[in-house]
């Protein structure tokens, strides 16, 4: 069977999601640019990413349970 | 540009996964047929995704970004006029050839179609060009590196010189891309192209929107830059009334079906990926689905660039070609905006330190800072790791694209046909992993060649050109016209190539010296732009390659019709289209283009 590529990139996507979002949450106004940007896009697309990976990463399980 | 340790810890994520996926992929490759067309067992999708992902190297993202800047939404005209259709053709129409006829590689079929000498001349130069851009490739990659100061900090700490950054740059991105290829050959690639994409669309799609954000959105843009940078056909009429300097008809059959057509249904680097797949239907589909999210790719490369560009002192922007302003003197600008200019800084002359003018005394602006620069200034610690590391996969893709397509053109083309014939299976599998190694250290020299010589880059962009536009011809008339010979095909193309080298000769862009621009025989016409000559380039040595490879075959022996069952379409039983719908590829191909030309229209 061929290697499910969903599986990889939905762990890179939580793992980097969960990295980033950890950085939104615990950086300093200065160094997460608040001021200049209005908003904190790294918690933001931490989030994004995050549930993205997991998505992926539900689908992979979907289809193994389909696959038994 | 200083890296936090969230940074460090992405792009390092980014390199764990990367060799991860290599080394999955090595455990199933155990034949050449694995090693080379990856078992031809990967479903539609994940071709599809490796088709657009193999061609996004960070030239691409780079340098889309410096033309939106530089020409405004008119650089889309890449996408949908010179890119769209011609995935949509190779699809429907030529796929069936390529994968219905077995060949390994785009220079076998030629072989089996003509001859060997036909197969030959196009190995040769496919794989001198695959070298060359994958050099090319890593070179952008370390300068870009080098230019942003990425390494400084870390090289400072470990008491390292700052020149070696370069070096450190090349030799790093290479051996990480050749474990991952020598593990698990086009499967590893293919599959880390994939991930390539995702994390590339990951990491521009949120500086687009923080842009637009910036600059009122699309609606923003137009206000702050004008008609001429947000219109992608006003002023094509004639090629001195709009940004990039061509007229509609050189822009169509140039760009749009010559070049575009060229790269997009020969190139063996592109046509590998649909090959790799698990049945016709998968391979037909491959560039279809590549194209149905390729059409959209211009909002994420070159949406960043007329983002930077208006973020730029608006005195430094050229005036719109044709207006009262283009013709007035240039007006005086200050030293403040100079000092300051915005998100693109202005091109100084390295020996001077001076600004560098153009040939109407404007100072110039540095476009391929444009993308990059919006980068540093709006994404904080963190989401810089991920911009950073979108930027190293998309180089890393390109240059395995590359590499992938030399092992199998050097092992089955030429070593295979010309060196040792009749070899054990296991024994090519070690020659396309030797070959691996030798052109990846291949593509390390012409990275040195492309830093070593200023107009380097220019000359290799041209050679490409002639090697590029007549094979088209070549492979068209091998596929639709059964009476089309071997000596045809070889005559044809070479002399296509000497046609695209004597128009050169004789050609020069205006404001530019005879000599690597062109003109290098005699000036006999001049463009009005470096990209009006290299499409009439093009137009030119296909023009010469399709009308002599017709002439020469006709005075030649017609080849034998059995031989050219699945390789010619008239002589090919018609292949059963798939029941449902929405898998066919006409279907498919319809929907795209109609979507594509909805797009043009839009931004008309």
């Amino acid at each position: 069977m061929n290697l499910d590529i969903r599986a990889p990139i939905g762990l890179l996507f939580t793992l980097t999601g969960l990295l980033l979002a950890a950085q939104g949450g615990l950086g300093d106004h200065a160094r997460l640019k608040l001021d200049l940007l209005g908003l904190n896009i790294d918690l933001l697309w931490g989030v994004a990413m995050t549930i993205a990976g997991l998505i992926l990463l539900g689908l992979v399980a979907l289809n193994r349970n389909k696959a038994d | 540009m200083a890296l936090g340790a969230s940074d460090w810890a992405i792009i390092g994520l980014y390199l764990i996964f990367v060799l991860g996926i290599g080394w999955l992929s090595s455990r199933r490759t155990k034949s050449g047929n694995d090693f080379f067309l990856a078992g031809r067992s990967i479903p539609a999708w994940v071709c599809g995704l490796a088709f657009i992902s193999a061609n996004l190297g960070a030239q691409e993202v780079i340098g889309m970004g410096a033309s939106g800047a530089k020409y405004g939404i008119a650089t889309a005209h890449f996408y949908w006029v010179g890119a769209i259709p011609a995935m949509v053709f190779i699809g429907v129409f030529m796929m069936p050839f390529y994968y219905g006829s077995k060949a390994r590689s785009g220079p076998e079929y030629l072989r089996m179609r003509f001859d060997e000498k036909t197969r030959a001349f196009n190995a040769f130069s496919f794989a001198v060009m695959t070298v060359i851009s994958s050099g090319i490739s890593m070179y952008a990659m370390a300068k870009l590196i080098q230019t942003l100061h990425v390494l400084d900090a870390p090289f400072a700490r470990l008491g390292l010189p700052s020149a070696w950054i370069f070096h450190a740059a090349v030799l790093f991105s290479a051996i990480v891309v050749l474990a991952y290829i020598f593990m698990g050959g086009l499967r590893g690639a293919i599959y880390n192209e994939v991930l390539q994409f995702f994390l590339i669309v990951a990491g521009f799609a949120p500086l687009v929107w923080l842009g637009l954000r910036q600059v009122g959105g699309w609606e923003g843009l137009k206000a702050n830059l004008g008609p001429s940078y947000t219109h992608a056909w006003a002023g094509m009429a004639h090629a001195t009334t709009n940004r990039l300097g061509v007229d509609s008809f050189g822009l169509i059959m140039g760009l749009g079906f010559v070049l575009s057509f060229g790269y997009w249904c020969t190139d063996f680097l592109i046509v590998q990926r649909a090959m790799a797949a698990d049945s016709m239907s998968s391979a037909r589909r491959t560039p279809l689905i590549a194209a149905s999210l390729k059409m959209f790719f211009p909002f994420l490369v070159i949406l960043p660039g007329l983002i930077a560009l208006s973020l730029t002192a608006s005195a430094l922007r050229p005036p719109a070609p044709g207006s009262a302003a283009a013709k007035a003197a240039p007006m005086a600008i200050s030293q403040a905006t100079l000092a300051d200019p915005g998100i693109i800084p202005v091109k100084l002359d390295s020996s001077t330190g001076k600004p560098m003018l153009d040939s109407n005394g404007r100072p110039q602006l540095d476009y391929d800072l444009a993308t990059p620069n919006l980068l540093i200034k709006y994404f904080p610690t963190g989401m810089l790791g991920l911009g950073l590391t979108a930027l190293l996969a998309s180089f890393m893709s390109g240059m395995a694209g590359n590499i992938t397509a030399f092992n199998t053109v050097w092992t089955y083309d030429i070593y295979q046909a010309h060196i040792r014939k009749d070899a054990s299976d296991a024994h090519y599998l070690h020659v396309g992993r030797m070959a691996t190694a030798v052109g990846v250290v291949l593509s390390i020299g012409a990275a040195y060649l492309a830093s070593q010589f200023n107009n380097i880059m220019d000359l290799i962009q041209l050679l490409m050109a002639f090697v590029n536009a007549p094979v088209f011809a070549t492979f068209l008339l091998g596929m639709f016209w059964k009476r089309a010979t071997g000596h045809g095909a070889f005559w044809g193309l070479l002399m296509g190539t000497v046609a695209a080298a004597v128009h050169h000769g004789l050609t020069l862009p205006a404001g530019s010296l005879p000599g690597v621009k062109g003109g290098w025989i005699m000036v006999a016409h001049t463009y009005p732009s470096e990209m009006a000559q290299n499409f009439w380039t093009a137009i030119w040595s296909w023009s010469v390659c399709f009308g002599l490879t017709i002439v020469i075959s006709l005075f030649t022996k017609a080849p034998d019709e059995a031989s050219l069952v699945g390789l010619v379409h008239s002589l090919t039983p018609k292949i059963k289209e798939p029941e449902t719908w929405f898998r066919s590829p006409i279907v498919l191909g319809a929907v795209v283009l109609t979507a594509t030309a909805l797009l043009n229209l839009i931004f008309r």
